[in-house]
């Protein structure tokens, strides 16, 4: 059994004269000790993904319909007495810009001891040493001085591995990672990236990454789901996405890396922007950037099918794989050569 | 540490100097000692003499000099009216003033925390609304209104409490006249402090209501709650302490408005302090103790304001001057 498992979740912002839906129908499972990938950009819906999955939307977003479902146990009814409980413990989460994620008047022992003893009935000398410990653990130097600086003195990537340390300190079982990386400096992202594979690796803890970055997602999970305007539209294995992407989007996506333009020439880049939440387009929501699109598109929102390669919500890969025949063998038309 | 606190120091000699220059201005306007000492009998070269010999003809820069010589060896002139040194008229009145100021400011920040916090914490419920509402009539409504009206309701129409003065007073270590450690005192304290704190709260429970919004959207705090950390903990640890931060400041300026404050409070409650006794001063022309007060005054507000920022280093981390170099 998958350890959380997500089923038909729908988001919305509660407006005086209309909801904003942000989400729609977003079904995914992660099992233990995986680490999934969710990839798109700005505007995709990939954060509010992760902060409904604790709970932490902001206002006035809220879970409209839909399952979240950890360990078999649902999420979406919880008390806030008991989401206490499941935050940190269960699932916990690590936000993009380190800078801010730590509380500048409190010290960064303070911050560890104070989240070990909310959970544990522990006295402050060994949530201490427990503190001191994991600091090591994410390779900080002189563990035992940091515990008692504050945020300002440390560097960016050092209060990163703060981070860490206090996310590792209560053993959860799911890290959602919200762009860990992005505000960092480029030589240090990919110390913290490879710490934080370490650390789920060795603790056998389920990641789920959120990024738009597809280098970042190729080094870490084992899975990616792409997401567009608030839906998923291809989910599968991350090498097989990134050698062979079915979904138009995704292959925008990884057409856009640096790596596949040559020297001196322009970037690629999908032409059009992400659909702002009170302009949502019909049908299919790619579809005014796709280069693929039809009328189809316009008007419905296709369903998912499975590739061959992963599952993918598009016309276009449906009308292929129809030519198939069920039995087997090519009955489109056959190129003369 | 040491060049912070010279730093300060310096700041503190700046400041003194302009308020006593200031001072010093305002008593050469106001009227003519001469007249106050002689009266009208004496003839115009007498007097001419006696401006020589007090040197009242010397040019400006040499009688403040002489003035600021005076006052560094405490020394601030005399009153007219009391023909006493003007500090010890103004010492004698200090307490009652002090206690007053101090009583106002608990009860500010005893009501204004509190509700300042919840309704930042509930910012769509009714009672927020109200302390909203309230504060905001508060802030409109001038305190010599709001003193009648408690004075008429509690001195008058109920007789809970007394409408003026300063009832009973102990002596405190030899040195100080309380009216804090007994119950005719305290009673007569009620009002005036009362009235005091209801100008200053709706300000401050403004303040701490936005500061507090503002803290409360911070990625710091999402991640606090992302720790499963509980609510209590969150809203006074994480979120007070950094909302009191510029709080802590306005309320070291805010002693300013305080000090002019009592002045009006302690004239509405005939409170022997020393506000009232400025008020005096003003209807009397007494300069010398006018000028004293000013100085006094300004004194208590550069030594209120060193100390906020001392404390604003104890709250915040980030100012705080390392004793070592890192």
């Amino acid at each position: 059994m998958s350890l959380l498992s997500v089923n038909h979740l729908n988001v919305v912002f509660r407006q005086r004269h209309q909801d904003l839906q942000a989400l729609f129908d977003v079904s995914f499972s992660v099992s233990r000790g995986e680490r999934l990938a969710i990839v798109g950009e700005s505007g995709a819906g990939k954060s509010i993904l992760g902060y409904s999955l604790v709970n932490l939307l902001s206002k006035p977003g809220v879970i409209d319909s839909g399952s979240v479902k950890f360990d078999g146990r649902e999420l979406t009814t919880l008390t806030a007495r008991q989401w206490q409980e499941i935050r940190g413990k269960k699932i916990a989460m690590i936000f993009q810009d380190p800078m801010i994620t730590l509380n500048p008047v409190l010290s960064v022992g303070d911050q560890m001891v104070e989240a070990i003893r909310s959970h544990t009935r522990i006295n402050y000398n060994d949530a201490k040493k427990l503190a001191i410990e994991k600091l090591a653990h994410v390779r900080i130097s002189s563990p035992a001085q940091r515990f008692e600086q504050y945020p300002h003195e440390l560097s960016g990537g050092m209060r990163q591995r703060v981070i860490i340390a206090i996310v590792l300190l209560l053993r959860p079982e799911i890290i959602i990672a919200d762009e860990p990386t992005t505000a960092l400096d480029v030589t240090i992202q990919a110390g913290i990236l490879q710490l934080l594979k370490q650390v789920c690796e060795d603790n056998g803890v389920a990641l789920i990454l959120i990024t738009h970055d597809f280098g970042v997602v190729s080094r870490i999970a084992e899975r990616t789901i792409v997401m567009y305007a608030g839906r998923i539209v291809e989910q599968g294995p991350t090498l097989e996405i990134i050698n062979d992407p079915q979904h138009p989007y995704t292959q925008g996506l990884l057409n856009a890396l640096p790596q596949m333009a040559l020297p001196g020439q322009r970037l690629n880049q999908i032409q059009g922007n992400m659909p702002a939440l009170n302009n949502h387009p019909s049908g299919c929501a790619f579809h005014p950037r796709c280069p693929y699109a039809t009328d189809k598109c316009r008007e419905n929102t296709p369903g998912f099918v499975f590739s061959g390669v992963s599952t993918v919500a598009c016309f276009a890969i449906e009308d292929m794989l129809a030519e198939f025949d069920p039995e087997g063998g090519w009955q489109g038309e056959v190129e003369d050569e | 540490m040491l060049s912070f606190v010279l730093r300060r120091l310096l700041q503190a000699v700046l400041v003194l100097l302009t308020i006593s220059f200031a001072s010093f201005m305002i008593q050469g306007k106001l009227g003519d000692p001469v007249r106050q000492m002689v009266g009208t009998s004496v003839s115009v070269e007498q007097r001419e003499a006696l401006r020589d010999e007090l040197g009242l003809n010397d040019p400006t820069l040499v009688q403040y000099g002489r003035f600021l010589g005076q006052a560094l060896q405490g020394d601030l002139g005399t009153s007219y009216y009391y023909k006493e040194s003007t500090l010890t008229v103004i010492a004698n009145r200090l307490p009652a003033t002090l206690e007053l100021s101090f009583c106002a400011l608990v009860l500010v920040i005893v009501m204004a925390t509190p509700l300042g916090v919840f309704a930042a914490i509930n910012p769509k419920n009714w009672l927020s609304r109200s302390i909203l509402l309230f504060s905001t009539l508060g802030l409109s409504i001038p305190i010599f209104i709001v003193a009648v009206f408690l004075m008429y309701f509690f001195a008058i129409e109920w007789r809970l409490l007394p409408s003026f003065g300063r009832g009973d007073t102990t002596q405190v270590l030899g040195l100080w006249q309380s009216g804090l450690f007994n119950k005719d005192g305290l009673m007569h304290l009620l009002l005036p402090s009362v009235s005091l704190a209801f100008v200053m709260t709706p300000i401050f429970i403004r303040l701490i209501r936005a500061e507090m919004i503002d803290v409360l959207q911070s990625d710091y705090i999402r991640f606090a709650w992302s720790k499963g950390i509980s609510a209590p903990r969150i809203y006074f640890i994480h979120a007070l302490k950094n909302t009191m931060l510029p709080v802590i400041t306005v309320g070291g300026i805010q002693t300013g408005t305080l000090i002019a404050y009592t002045i009006l409070t302690e004239s509405i409650f005939q409170w022997p302090g020393m506000g009232f006794l400025f008020m005096d001063a003003v209807t009397r022309v007494d300069a010398p103790l006018i000028s004293a007060y000013l100085i006094v005054v300004g004194l208590i507000f550069v030594v209120t304001n060193t100390l906020v920022d001392v404390v604003y280093g104890l709250v915040n981390p980030r100012v705080r001057i390392p004793g070592y170099s890192a």
